[in-house]
Formats: C-alpha cells, sequence, structure tokens
C-alpha cells in the first residue's frame, strides 16, 4: 500500500529517527512522482507505470479480505498480482456500501459474499476499457486481443496497461462487461497467491492506529467506573497532576467516567491510576458470578419467549416418559481482547474532522460522531488503516456505543481544536465489557426404546446482543433476538418435537457480538448433545447426524456432503476415540475431527482435522488460514477464558489473568476445503463454532467425561 | 532526563523520565512504532526487541537501564537470519492482522540465532511468550522451520 511504502522509504531515508511520522501526507508525496493515476471506477486506478491499486471498501484485520478483494478486481482484469496493490476507500456509502447492508461497513463474515460480483465487475470494466483502447490504436477487432498479467497481445503487437491508461480515460465505460465463467479462473482458487500484507507486516512497516501521530495531537485515556452501570460521584486530580506530562481530566457528560489527557501514551496510563474516583453504584451491577447463574438456572426454567414452539399435537407423550438424557451447559462471558488494544484518532479538518482508525464501520462512525460534534456525516472523514484484530470488538450494533464516539466526545471535550489519540490499555479492554454474553442452556432430549430421537427440549438463558441497539429492529421478532438462539432454533438437523425457549438474561454488563455470536454457544450445546445421543444410542457419532439430514434440501445435502469428506479424510472409523462436530453458519459448512492426548486429567490437543464447504473458494490459502485461526480462536477461550464478576467487578485485568492461547496449545491442523461452484459464503466465523464441541467430544471419547461448563479448566481438566 | 540510546547501529537523544519503559521512548518519541504495544506487563511478546542480540520484552524495561545496551528493534534487523525468518514468514503467508508479528519475528530470529535448527519444543519455549490473538501458531512453527531450512542451505 502506498502509505506502507512511503513510511518505508521514509524510514530508510531517514538517517536518524527522531522525526513524526505523519500518514496522508506521506501517500500524496507518492502520489506526485511523475505519474498519472487514472481512476477507472471507485475500485480501481491505474497509472501509467502498469500498477493496478484496488480500493477495498472492507477493512483489514487479518481476515485476508484486501487479498481477497484483489483477487476478484484483477480476476477479471487479466492484470499482473504482483502489480496489484490495495488501498483501503474512504467513507463513502454511496460507493462503498456492503451490497447488502447499503451501508459501509464490515461484518458477518460477508465480505467476500458481497463483493463477489462488484469488484468482479469492476475489474471487467476496466479490462474492457483497456481492450478497447488498444483495439482503436492498433485498428484490430477487440476479440483479438488477448490479454494476459497486464499484458495485451495480437500478433506482434504488444503493449502493457500501463500504457493505455491515457487513452482509456477518454472512453466511455461498459456497463455491462462480461464475466469469466469458472474455468476461466486464474487467480480465484490459486492455491499460490502470497497476502497482499505480507511485507509490510513482517518488516515494522505495517501502520495501526496505534502507530498514528499527527502534530499537535494529545493523547486520550479513560477511567471507568468499577462496576457496569457505575457513574461518577466525583474524582481527585491532584496526585494525577504530579505525573509529568499531565495536560487534564474531563468528565463525560452522562459521568461514565473521567478522560485523562496526557502528552503521551505512557503519561495517560500513569495519569490514570494516579486519579481519585468516586462512584455512584445505585444502579450498578453488583452481583457475583455464581449468582448470575442461579440467576440464569431459574430464568431457564420458565422461558419468556418461544423462538421455536412445540407442537404438542406432534407429540403424544410427555418428555419425562420417554428414555430421555438431559444436560445443563454454562459458557462464561468473554473479551474479544484483539492483539492492538482499541485506539483510534481524530483531527479537526478545515470542514469537519478526519478520524484515523482500523475502521470497521465508517457509516456508523460518521453518524455517530456528526450527531456528537454537530457536523453532517460528509463532514467526517475516515482514514482507514491497519487494524490490528477485532473478532467483533471494533464494531456496534449500537453505534452510539463505538469507541470512536467516545474519541469524538474527548475531542469535543477539549475544545474540538486539539488531535486526540483514545487509547485503551489492556486493563481496559478486559475490563471495559462488550462481551460475548454469557448463556446458559438446559436440555432435555427424549428417546425411543431403539435410540430414535422423538423429542428435544432446549432453552437458552442469555442477555440479548440486539436489544436496546439500532439491531432492534430487524433482529428481534416476537422478542427473540435472533443472536441468542441463531444454530439451535434453525439447525440443519430433521430434531422431530423440537421446541427452543429463550428468556432474556437482564445486567448493565455491555454484550456484543463475538466471533461467530450465537453460534459459540449454541453449537457447542447442540454437538454435544448429539454425541451424547450417540453415547447412549451406540450409534456412530458421524452416522448419527447423516441420518438427521434430509438429501432433498440443499443444504442438508452440502452438509452431509462436508461431513462425509471429514470421515473420510480424517481416517474416522466407528468406535474410535476421537471426538466429532459439525456446524452451519454464516452460509457455511464446516465439520471438525479432533484428537486429544490425556494423562488423568492433562489433556493435549494433538490436531484438528477441519472440512469446510464455503462455496467458492477465492483464496484457498487465505480460507485455509481463517479455519486455523478461527478454531485457535475458539480454543483459547474454550480452554481457559472466562470474564468472571466478584460484588460486580471483573476479576480478570490482563493476560496474566485472562489466558491467552500460546504456541504450545496449538494444534496440528488439516484443512480440506471442498470444491463448490455455490456462491462464495463467510469464513471468518464459521470454524470457531465447531471446534470446541469436537475438542470436548474427543475429550469424552479419552476420558470419558463430558465438559458441560466452560471454560474446561472449570471442569477441572488441565491443557498441557 | 537526556538519554543517550544506541538503536538500530544509531546513537539517538531522547529526553525522557527514567522509568519510561523503552516501548514507549520507541514509539512516542522516536517514531519506531514497529515495536507493538500489547498487555505492558511482559505477557504477550508484542514489545520484543533486542538488548545486545538477546529478545526483551520493551514494555518491562526502564529505559534508564537500557542505555549501555545495543538496541535493535523490527526496522533494523538485518542479516542472514532475519531475511531467512522474514522471507520465510512471506512464504508461509503467516500474518493475519500483523499486530504481534514484530514480536514474533524478534523472538524467532533470537531463537535461530542460537539455535539454527530447533526441534518443536524448542520451538515452543522460544515462542511460548509471544502471544497472537488472531492464532497463527501452526504458521509460525512451518515458517520457523522453513527458515532453518533455508539457513542450513
Ligand atoms: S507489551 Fe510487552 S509483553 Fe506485552
Ligand atoms: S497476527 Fe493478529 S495477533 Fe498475531
Amino acid at each position: 500500500m502506498e502509505k506502507n511504502i512511503s513510511r518505508r522509504r521514509f524510514l530508510k531515508n531517514s538517517a536518524a529517527t527522531s522525526v513524526s511520522l505523519i500518514i496522508g501526507l506521506n501517500s500524496k508525496g507518492i502520489l506526485a512522482t511523475n505519474k498519472t493515476n487514472t481512476v477507472i471506477n471507485p475500485f480501481v486506478r491505474m497509472d501509467q507505470e502498469g500498477f493496478v491499486t484496488v480500493i477495498a471498501k472492507h477493512f483489514e484485520n487479518g481476515q485476508g479480505i484486501s487479498t481477497g478483494l484483489a483477487t476478484l478486481l484483477a480476476e477479471e482484469m487479466d492484470a499482473d498480482w504482483e502489480k496489484v496493490k490495495v488501498e483501503f476507500a474512504p467513507a463513502n456509502a454511496e460507493q462503498y456500501k456492503h451490497t447488502f447492508w447499503g451501508y459501509q461497513a464490515t461484518g458477518n463474515s460477508e465480505s467476500i459474499a458481497n463483493s463477489f460480483m462488484q469488484y468482479r465487475a469492476a475489474g471487467a470494466m476496466a479490462k474492457d476499457l483497456m481492450i478497447r483502447a488498444a483495439s482503436k490504436k492498433w485498428g484490430v477487432k477487440t476479440d483479438e486481443i488477448d490479454v494476459q498479467n497486464g499484458i495485451m497481445r495480437v500478433g506482434t503487437k504488444k503493449g502493457s496497461f500501463g500504457e493505455f491508461v491515457t487513452d482509456a480515460v477518454n472512453l466511455t465505460p461498459s456497463k455491462n462487461p462480461k464475466l469469466k465463467t469458472p474455468d476461466q479462473f486464474k487467480l480465484i482458487g490459486n492455491q499460490d497467491l502470497s497476502r497482499k500484507d505480507n511485507e509490510a507486516k513482517t518488516d515494522g512497516s505495517a501502520i495501526y492506529g496505534m502507530d498514528v501521530k499527527v502534530p499537535g495531537m494529545v493523547y486520550a485515556s479513560v477511567v471507568r467506573s468499577p462496576r457496569f452501570g457505575g457513574t461518577l460521584k466525583s474524582f481527585d486530580v491532584s496526585k494525577a497532576k504530579r505525573v509529568p506530562g499531565f495536560i487534564e481530566a474531563k468528565v463525560f457528560p452522562d459521568k461514565r467516567g473521567v478522560i485523562v489527557y496526557a502528552k503521551n501514551t505512557w503519561s495517560a496510563f500513569q495519569t490514570k491510576k494516579a486519579l481519585l474516583t468516586k462512584w455512584d453504584f445505585s444502579n450498578a451491577e453488583s452481583r457475583s458470578t455464581s449468582d448470575m447463574v442461579s440467576d440464569c438456572q431459574k430464568l431457564a426454567e420458565n422461558p419468556e419467549f418461544e423462538p421455536r414452539p412445540f407442537k404438542t399435537d406432534d407429540d403424544k407423550q410427555p418428555v419425562k416418559d420417554l428414555n430421555h438424557l438431559e444436560a445443563e451447559f454454562f459458557f462464561p462471558f468473554l473479551a474479544h481482547s484483539p492483539m492492538e488494544p482499541l485506539n483510534c484518532i481524530i483531527e479537526p479538518t478545515k470542514n469537519g474532522v478526519r478520524f484515523y482508525d482500523g475502521c470497521q464501520n465508517p457509516s456508523g462512525v460518521q453518524w455517530a460522531s456528526s450527531y456528537i460534534l454537530g457536523l453532517q456525516p460528509q463532514q467526517i472523514e475516515v482514514k482507514t488503516i491497519y487494524a490490528g484484530g477485532s473478532f467483533g470488538r471494533r464494531n456496534s450494533p449500537a453505534v452510539k456505543d463505538l469507541y470512536q464516539a467516545e474519541a469524538a466526545i474527548a475531542f469535543a471535550l477539549l475544545g474540538k481544536k486539539t488531535p486526540v489519540k483514545l487509547v485503551w490499555d489492556r486493563e481496559d479492554d478486559i475490563r471495559g465489557g462488550y462481551y460475548r454474553p454469557m448463556a446458559f442452556h438446559k436440555t432435555k432430549i427424549g428417546l425411543d426404546a431403539k435410540g430414535k430421537i422423538l423429542r428435544w427440549d432446549h432453552r437458552i438463558a442469555t442477555k440479548s446482543i440486539s436489544k436496546g441497539t439500532d439491531f432492534e429492529k430487524f433482529l428481534v421478532h416476537n422478542g427473540v433476538d435472533h443472536f441468542s438462539v441463531e444454530g439451535c432454533v434453525d439447525t440443519l438437523y430433521q430434531l422431530p418435537n423440537m421446541s427452543v425457549g429463550l428468556s432474556d438474561f437482564k445486567s448493565s454488563i455491555p454484550v456484543l457480538w463475538w466471533r461467530g455470536v450465537g453460534h459459540t454457544h449454541t453449537a457447542y450445546a447442540m454437538e454435544s448433545l448429539l454425541d451424547m445421543v450417540a453415547q447412549r444410542t451406540g450409534k456412530d457419532p458421524i452416522e448419527l447426524r447423516l441420518d438427521l439430514l434430509n438429501s432433498n434440501d440443499l443444504k442438508q445435502q452440502r452438509m452431509a456432503h462436508v461431513l462425509k469428506i471429514s470421515r473420510r479424510r480424517s481416517g474416522w472409523k466407528k468406535g474410535n476415540k476421537r471426538g466429532f462436530a459439525a456446524h452451519y453458519s454464516y452460509k457455511t459448512f464446516v465439520a471438525v475431527v479432533a484428537d486429544v492426548s490425556a494423562t488423568g486429567k492433562q489433556v493435549h490437543i494433538d490436531k484438528l482435522h477441519i472440512t469446510v464447504d464455503c462455496g467458492v473458494p477465492v483464496n484457498p490459502d487465505v480460507i485455509r488460514a481463517q479455519m486455523e485461526g478461527g478454531a485457535g480462536y475458539g480454543l483459547g477461550a474454550l480452554l481457559r477464558n472466562e470474564i468472571t464478576f466478584a460484588k460486580g467487578q471483573v476479576e480478570q485485568s490482563n493476560f496474566d489473568t485472562y489466558l491467552p492461547l500460546r504456541i504450545s496449545d496449538m494444534p496440528e491442523i488439516d484443512v480440506e476445503i471442498v470444491m463448490s461452484n455455490e456462491t462464495p459464503s463467510g469464513v471468518g466465523e464459521p470454524s470457531v463454532p465447531p471446534t470446541g464441541p469436537a475438542v470436548a467430544n474427543a475429550i469424552f471419547a479419552v476420558t470419558g467425561k463430558r465438559i458441560l461448563e466452560l471454560p474446561m479448566t472449570q471442569s477441572g481438566f488441565q491443557f498441557v | 532526563m537526556l538519554f543517550k540510546l544506541k538503536i538500530n547501529g544509531n546513537v539517538l537523544d531522547v529526553e525522557a523520565e527514567p522509568q519510561t519503559p523503552l516501548l514507549w521512548v520507541l514509539r512516542d518519541d522516536l517514531d519506531l512504532t514497529g515495536t507493538k504495544f500489547g498487555c505492558g506487563i511482559s505477557s504477550c511478546g508484542a514489545c520484543t526487541v533486542h538488548l545486545n542480540g538477546t529478545p526483551v520484552r520493551s514494555c518491562s524495561i526502564p529505559i534508564e537501564s537500557a542505555i549501555d545496551s545495543e538496541i535493535t528493534t523490527i526496522e533494523g534487523i538485518q542479516g542472514k537470519v532475519a531475511n531467512a525468518v522474514q522471507q520465510a514468514w512471506r512464504e508461509k503467508n503467516v500474518v493475519q492482522c500483523g499486530y504481534c508479528q514484530s514480536g514474533q519475528i524478534m523472538s524467532a530470529v533470537g531463537l535461530l540465532k542460537n539455535n539454527p535448527s530447533p526441534n518443536n519444543q524448542e520451538i515452543d519455549g522460544a515462542m511460548s511468550g509471544n502471544v497472537c490473538r488472531c492464532a497463527t501458531y501452526f504458521r509460525i512453527r512451518d515458517a520457523i522451520k522453513l527458515a532453518s531450512q533455508k539457513l542450513e542451505a
């Protein structure tokens, strides 16, 4: 990317290093170096040297989308992959909206799906212009021209895209350029494409929000209530004033906390520690985790809502009279803890403000900050840069809860003239809320004498993610937040007489989508239960599932196919001591076979065999990386992570108490991608849900102990 | 206070409080932002730099105790081992968000300098202080092995 190239040069050229880096100006400098940049359409720019710059409307938080969008565009263009660069789009919903949502943001593992046709069409349009320009100059028919790797040829005539850029500007782009058929793909599905962000991310030159410095900028950080829902009573700044670099302390208008301003990041963090605060806890959460669990247990007794009602006439026998099994599952609150603690920069511009941010939701940032600052959304510029992970944390269904909105408040409180960088430390990240909600499942399954499932009673108690947010009207129906029950209420398995009940757990602890959202707990419960049924009835777990899938339904058929491929690829045998689980989420089908070894309660996860059907595999290696990463992310939480409360206060604070997955925990991973011509679907999230239950089922197979309470260390296991 | 630091082969003047962690001097004062902040308590390795060739956590080293050492950051690594590691990282497409990777690479270079052909256990031992929230560990292991092969060749 231009800014990174420029930064690299910048560093190389500066013998000493004590100079400020100013992003934005640098990239302009590069653009000016005697090249003509031609904007073909909002998604691609070309220059005379033949470089093709793809404008990415989605942010890059590691999921590989900058490579993905470049692939789609370069494919149809037949561009030279080595000459393709990527740059992030500015905030401009009209041009860069998510085609399914109508505004500009990234999420729901849908970036490739919603861009698949759009970026290909943009590439095809650019190629068509090149061909027509060449045909005019060479006096040949357009269909005589062959294009490969950015070079056009006819007979002995040969020319690169770069040579025709200026001619192409005078042509009218065609509205419906012809797209390739899948058999013509060279880049889509190519195993050997390298990531576009490889270089900048291995030489220290990739720029994240945390790295941005603009002239005159101050550093801000927030002291928050130690209990969620508390408000500030008073604060004493006298000790904080003695911290070198201290500038100011200001209270949020709604008293949610105090913003401290300082001359650098370290002073801001030190100032926070020195600030004395008193809080009003009258509306704050004051329960401990054990109280919350028993409250959830009670809630699950009598579901408030019926996302999938039980049709009584389907069934003559009540569950208690059947051969039945029962299980209760508990899932803790989880922090996302992206590697880069949250932060962003806001500075005044002539006409409004500019954010520098690893921005997941540019439209949301425009809405929220324009409201706070009394500006029009168009007056808010967003310069998107790399994000050091998100896993859901960088976006919110309520734009007022976006961290960039807090930065706008910090900027406003300081008089709207001084650039502000708002920075979280790791403690803020882990204690700051917006967790994957705690969830409790109470389940009962009735079987007939032969072990056939006759009845499935599933009740969930969890806090709603959507209620009270901008998403409520889309995602809450008849009181049911889809995020609370997804993956259970809409299971692909044909379960006779299944009923799902839901109760909302209420608390001021803020919750948020977390990589895999509702599926992170529903898949664990569903797939553990099926394993329990298989064990009770002596059936093979994969056979049992295949029997519950109807081959007349396309989705169920694709799932069955994935199950069979997984069985073959992993060498699964009936009765082997391994774990199996599968799950459908984000329109993608994933099956996981887990191999673990155990000595007493000491477990090592040896290997995961992951099989995925995500439609047309655009970047196979990125898909593999997402399967590996999703499995690892899920595993980290599964083994050791929980946010717990003691009288309303979070008990964890940093990576010494919220223990991240480490290299020695990481199993071998084999990923098999199912060949498919279906529309591409998600890959960022879908491997998280089935990994947990596959591992749990493997631990059961090896140790005979069923883990119903997470994290697994709470069930007495150690992972070595 | 004024400190003279030897960083990436240059001697640089810095005005800072003696207790300021080296990490923040590198990042906020010297604009060497390739070294990252992840936890501030020696638990994640994002801030790993070399002090006289040995990987250390710069978030937990007060600047006053770094004045006599040769400090190397991701921006300043060079030589056979560093090249092999960076090259292997690219060939294996290790990075995802990338935020931890400067630290990972600094630890890997430190490991391979001492032990050009580490086994799995030695890799895990040397890399266990480096957290990757994107869980790129599987490829990190692979890339270290590839770098080791490159060094042997
Ligand atoms: S920031 Fe130094 S180890 Fe985490
Ligand atoms: S690549 Fe994202 S934390 Fe390691």
